[in-house]
């Protein structure tokens, strides 16, 4: 059960991969890519912003996959991964709910407007707290896995239909929808966007790891507890 | 089947008529409701229009929550959920009983206290009863069904009265939207055509948090 507890090499590579990465990304992002001609260096947001909104969606869709392989199989494995990844998701997820009203306030002279994609990431957020809630409860570890990995796969379903139904609700508002980016986007922008939504990517694998490496440990100290609770 | 069924439903049904605890608490909540919203707003005839649909919702959602809260938690006392897990039948049952019984308790505190809001703020109501009504039905049974499968997904943990607010709500989100929309439009006074869509939302969303509880009990209901 505890195999993977050991980080080991493939650790250390993805880390130097990640590191390496991030830092051309930060390049790409400030020095070689142009400032937008009206938004000015605050349009720089974005690529931080749409990478985590990328990231934070990919861990949930792993919630959601672990959470069904979970109840299947019963392995402690994917329990461990599905709590890291909603961890980072959430955490990516209050990135995304930052940083968009900074640059929005920029972009559009507003913190924050009911539209479907902003709304939906916002319940977004709510879902996995109360995922989180769940997996902070008072449970044995088999409860708590089980109830958290059906409230995992209730929560991504309701994920669309929050989304076509606020879709629905704003299109008779204001018919005028705010488009991130669009269509026009300059190459070098759409290049940097691009590397950084990959750089993002490893970013979320190497923080798994980690996150696993934790549960795994915080597993075994658990083990240790009740032995010597036993043993006394 | 049906007879366990049966049994659940009638076991509840009679636990309320003994005690009237669900159905007093969530009567009187939402008759507080009322009297609060009427001291936090100013409200002349149009403004009326536009935020009673609100107001029952909320009214309705919150009161509901009283209710669900306790239909499991109940049963933790003299260890009366072992007794239910025994039941000769599916464990499904137990879920597609409690929901119904819930839909029973919820759907006569609506009977008093939608009609209560109209009286008490003096409001003409010019829409379609029907309309309203099934409206009101449609949004309740898809609130219940998903209300009904979290609480006894939160009736595990101790903390339960607080867990089921936070893990219900969101989820509920698109029903909720579909619910205040469509009896906006009725309280304007509009047919059936002006909100068919939200109205085929909320039957979409009922069926799918009927189908994916009723496959996902099991788990929830494990010891």
């Amino acid at each position: 059960m505890n195999q993977s507890i050991s980080l080991g090499n493939w650790h250390k590579i993805l880390g130097w991969i990640t590191f390496v990465l991030v830092s051309v990304s930060l390049y790409f992002i400030f020095i070689y890519t142009p400032e937008d001609v009206r938004l000015g260096v605050v349009q720089k947001i974005f690529y931080f912003h749409v990478a985590s909104a990328w990231l934070a969606f990919f861990a949930f869709f792993v919630v959601f996959v672990t959470s069904i392989i979970f109840l299947l199989k019963r392995s402690r494995v994917y329990d461990v991964i599905a709590v890291a990844s909603a961890e980072i998701g959430v955490l990516f997820t209050t990135i995304v709910l930052t940083t968009g009203p900074i640059w929005g306030r920029s972009s559009w002279n507003a913190w924050w407007s009911w539209e479907p994609r902003l709304t939906t990431t916002l319940i977004l957020w709510f879902i996995y707290i109360a995922y989180i809630m769940i997996r902070v409860s008072d449970m044995e570890w088999e409860k708590k896995a089980r109830l958290s990995a059906v409230f995992g796969i209730i929560g991504f379903i309701d994920v669309p239909i929050v989304f076509f139904s606020i879709k629905w609700w704003n299109s008779k508002l204001h018919p005028t929808v705010i488009k991130e980016g669009g269509g026009g986007l300059a190459p070098e922008m759409l290049f940097t966007l691009i590397l950084s939504v990959i750089t993002f990517t490893f970013l979320y694998f190497y923080l798994l790891q980690k996150g696993i490496a934790i549960g795994n440990m915080r597993n075994k100290v658990n083990e240790i507890k009740d032995k010597l609770k036993n043993a006394m | 089947m049906l007879s366990a069924l049966k049994a659940i439903i009638g076991k509840d049904i009679i636990m309320e008529f003994k005690t009237k605890q669900m159905t007093s608490a969530m009567l009187i909540f939402s008759g507080l409701v009322i009297v609060i919203f009427s001291f936090a707003f100013d409200l002349s005839m149009d403004v009326l229009q536009k935020v009673l649909p609100g107001m029952i919702w909320v009214a309705l959602i919150f009161s509901s929550i009283l209710g669900l809260n306790r239909s499991f938690t109940m049963e933790k006392s003299n260890d009366c959920m072992q007794g239910l897990l025994l039941i000769p039948s599916d464990r499904t049952m137990i879920f597609l009983g409690k929901f119904i019984s819930n839909l029973i308790f919820v759907l006569l505190t609506q009977i008093v206290i939608v009609p209560g809001f109209f009286i008490l703020f003096d409001y003409r109501f010019q829409g379609s009863v029907a309309l309203l009504s099934l409206v009101l039905l449609v949004g309740t049974i898809g609130f219940i069904a998903i209300g009904t499968f979290l609480a006894a997904l939160a009736s595990n943990s101790r903390m339960s009265d607080m867990l089921l607010p936070i893990i219900l709500f969101p989820v509920s989100v698109p029903l909720i939207i579909a619910g205040v929309q469509s009896t906006s439009f009725i309280f304007q006074g509009q047919g059936f055509e002006a909100f068919s869509s939200w109205l085929y939302l909320m039957i979409v969303f009922d069926v799918i948090f009927l189908v994916i509880p009723y496959m996902l009990f099991d788990y929830v209901m494990e010891v």
